[in-house]
């Protein structure tokens, strides 16, 4: 009978199994099985994994922090819109706001050195891209994600935001210098 | 109750006229939404193109969300209750439940179709598809919605309540056909995800009212996404049925082994749900346990039954044309398969697009560390346009082909046409597919209109030179894909308008394969083996998945410390 009709015995179930669907189902349960190895494997043995810490937040309560950090830390101003640049401790905390439709401040890192970022939302969802590291993280309003970065390379990056946010979206971008 | 009903002269399927009035209506707006969806995809292409640019910001905005909603939910939903009203009514001879009440749906959906298509015009709801809370859009935009999903719940509903009545009156012999329990599988997950859709957005109606003060936009994310990715799941337990199906039209296959395809559509419905995670793999807020547990769809269970029916469809297709006497070296069945028949071709390049570029990609993006390369950038919808256009849609576009015939009892028209038509459609796709992934492996964002940042007052990023090829690439690949799509449209509504009305007479070709005899399914294939040229297919793609797997962690390893 064919797929559109009624199976030949009532109880399927006890129909026989091919030797091809045996060999395939087997191999693919193995591949399963080292899929889901590897993630936690990566969580114990890799140096790129997700820092779930988050703490409910407001957007003031955000700002002012980042403002904290910016009275302390900035160093110069710089680039078309004479953005602080902030330079935190090596180690230290380092707050990064996302809003419509930018980022701020600009932050000046020290290769080989771990951060922790701080990363809210002070209105719509945003998306913290860095490139050219690729690397992409939801920034939610209201939650503030705290992230360690270990930049392994000195120059300038860019943090685009990478979810839709808007008629401005497009215009939404940042920056974090890295220095040797 | 007797109600009329007429007998396919081609193909001995009863076609209540309810049910036939039904499927007709539902699958006719259908082509009409993905005519609509398709043209904004046309102008999201071209704006895209570096060179080309086409729209203003605000109507690429409003041209992306309008693209979205059109082909991913009103077509593609529409066509799978035109499918359930096809796999429970016709195929089990069985009138169906309720008209009155499939109308009203139908009726429900339409209103929500056209009303989103309305308040997306405006301008009042360019927040695409997702429409992330906090973002707001105008209630009228989350009422469609609603309306629309409550009219697709009620399909699902008259869907079981035929499944019911024909157990009842006794018009079939024991179990349902694999098909049709491929469409309930689809109904099942259709149900959990309207009813999670209905719990995320009804409370977001009433705050873009003034009703509720606010809507967590993290609690919206895990909540949107137990919809928006299990709707994705129904259109692959719709369209894996409609591979089965097409496989028993053209070459009279039947399943390896009924176990095994079942239990491969049962697992969607037990490990699927959760695959919202997908969604929350860079977010904050979600522990790693959870992430880990739920993008695996539980050590990879769901992964595998997509995998297993990758062998099993093209499998069930090989030991047919084997019985038939194709029974020489490892492709012979293959090389003589059909390819001048948009069934089959449009169906095969649909499951090998699926796989090899959709599947592949889905997984590895699904590794919860490997997510942050890609998270948000192109490389998302280049994968999706993988599963649910290669996939979906061209397997839709396959079906009917064959519909078309038996269902309005019309020839096709320009048949030579319609020949090339899956080819250009899916090789445009693919390529749409390749080349999105590609920008997206450059770090390209998704969503975005203008990646030179040319308005950002100076502050600007500069990418790979590479991305502006890929996209050009991929604005040549959406003309492509655009030629196909509108062919596909042409060829229907004008076969429906202008094709041979062929009435009672029968086909001098069969529409039915038939199906070839248990004792001609003995010793084909190689020794044990049944389906030698298949295992040899699977094992291809089994590797080319491996290396691309481990590829990513290397790719991975190379960026900074993150922890």
């Amino acid at each position: 009978m064919s797929s559109l009709a009624p199976p030949k015995e009532r109880i399927w179930w006890n129909e026989p199994i091919e030797i091809s669907e045996l060999i395939w189902i087997s191999i693919v349960f193995v591949w399963g099985l080292i899929m889901t190895f590897m993630m936690p494997f990566w969580h114990v043995t890799g140096d790129q994994n997700l820092s779930n810490e988050t703490y409910k937040t407001t957007p003031e309560r955000f700002l002012e922090k980042t403002q904290a950090m910016v009275d302390e830390y900035t160093v110069r101003t710089e680039g078309p819109r004479s953005y602080p640049v902030v330079r935190p401790p090596a180690g230290g905390d380092v707050y990064m706001v996302s809003r419509l439709w930018d980022f701020w401040p600009i932050i000046e890192l020290e290769k080989g050195q771990t951060y922790r970022f701080h990363l809210s939302s002070l209105d719509w969802q945003h998306g913290f891209s860095l490139q050219p590291a690729n690397i992409n993280i939801q920034v939610v309003p209201k939650y503030e994600h705290v992230v360690s970065f270990t930049p392994d390379s000195a120059g300038e990056y860019s943090v685009i935001c990478n979810e839709y946010c808007g008629i401005g979206h497009h215009l939404m971008i940042g920056k974090i210098l890295v220095v040797e | 109750m007797n109600e009329q009903f007429r007998t396919c002269p081609d193909t001995g399927l009863k076609f209540f006229a309810s049910a036939e009035a039904l499927i007709k209506a539902n699958a006719v707006v259908a082509v009409v939404f993905l005519l609509v969806g398709g043209i904004w995809g046309l102008f999201v292409g071209l704006t895209r193109w570096p060179a080309v640019h086409l729209l203003p910001p605000d109507w690429f905005y409003l041209a992306l969300t309008a693209h979205g909603l059109n082909v991913l939910i009103f077509w593609i939903i529409f066509f799978e209750i035109a499918i359930l009203y096809f796999c429970s009514s016709v195929l089990l001879g069985s009138r169906l439940a309720a008209p009155k009440f499939a109308w009203a749906g139908f009726g429900l959906m339409l209103v929500g179709a056209v009303l989103n298509n309305y308040i997306v015009l405006t301008g009042e709801a360019s927040v695409m598809m997702t429409s992330y809370a906090p973002m707001e859009a105008h209630p009228l935009f989350y009422l469609s919605l609603i309306l629309f999903a409550v009219g697709a719940l009620i399909g699902c509903f008259v869907f079981f309540g035929t499944l019911v009545v024909a157990r009842a009156e006794r018009t079939y012999e024991g179990s349902v056909s694999l098909v049709t329990f491929g469409a309930i599988t689809a109904a099942i997950i259709a149900v959990f995800t309207i009813v999670s859709g209905a719990i995320i957005l009804i409370p977001t109606l009433l705050w873009s009212l003034g009703f509720i003060g606010e809507i967590d936009a993290l609690a919206y994310r895990l909540i949107w996404w137990g919809f928006g990715h299990s709707s994705q799941q129904i259109n692959v337990s719709a369209h894996i049925a409609v591979w089965y199906a097409i496989a028993a039209i053209v070459f009279g296959a039947k399943p390896m082994s009924e176990k095994v395809s079942r239990m491969a559509f049962l697992m969607y419905i037990l490990f699927l749900q959760i695959a919202s995670a997908h969604h929350l793999l860079a977010d904050p807020g979600v522990s790693s346990e959870f992430k880990m547990f739920n993008t695996s769809y539980a050590m990879y269970l769901a992964v595998m039954a997509s995998m297993v029916h990758g062998l099993t469809v093209p499998g069930s297709i090989e030991a047919a044309q084997r019985a038939k006497g194709l029974n020489n070296g490892l492709f012979e069945w293959l090389r003589r398969a059909p390819w001048g028949n948009p069934v089959f071709s449009g169906m095969f390049i649909s499951l090998v697009g699926f796989g090899f570029l959709g599947g592949i990609s889905g997984v590895v993006m699904g590794v919860e560390q490997i997510n942050i390369l890609m998270h948000n950038t192109l490389y998302v919808p280049g994968h999706f346009h993988a599963t649910v256009v290669i996939g979906t849609t061209l397997a839709f576009m396959s079906l009917t082909y064959w519909l078309v015939p038996i269902l309005f009892r019309r020839e096709i028209i320009l048949k030579p046409l319609a020949a090339w038509q899956p080819y250009l459609f899916g090789f445009g796709m693919a390529g749409v597919a390749l080349f999105l992934m590609g920008a997206g492996t450059l770090g390209v964002p998704r969503r975005h209109w203008d990646i030179t940042f040319s308005m950002t007052g100076g502050v600007t990023h500069e990418f790979p030179a590479a991305a502006n090829t890929l996209l050009a690439l991929n604005g040549l690949s959406v003309l492509l894909a655009v030629v196909g799509g509108a062919l596909f449209c042409l060829i229907i509504v004008g076969s429906l308008l202008w094709g041979k009305r062929l009435g009672e007479q029968q086909s001098p070709e069969p529409r039915i394969a038939e199906v070839p005899p248990d004792e001609a399914y003995r010793g084909i294939g190689v020794g044990v083996i049944t389906v030698p040229g298949t295992l040899t297919l699977t094992m291809v793609f089994f590797i080319s998945f491996a290396v691309y797997y481990f590829i990513n962690w290397k790719y991975l390893a190379e960026t900074w410390g993150i922890s």
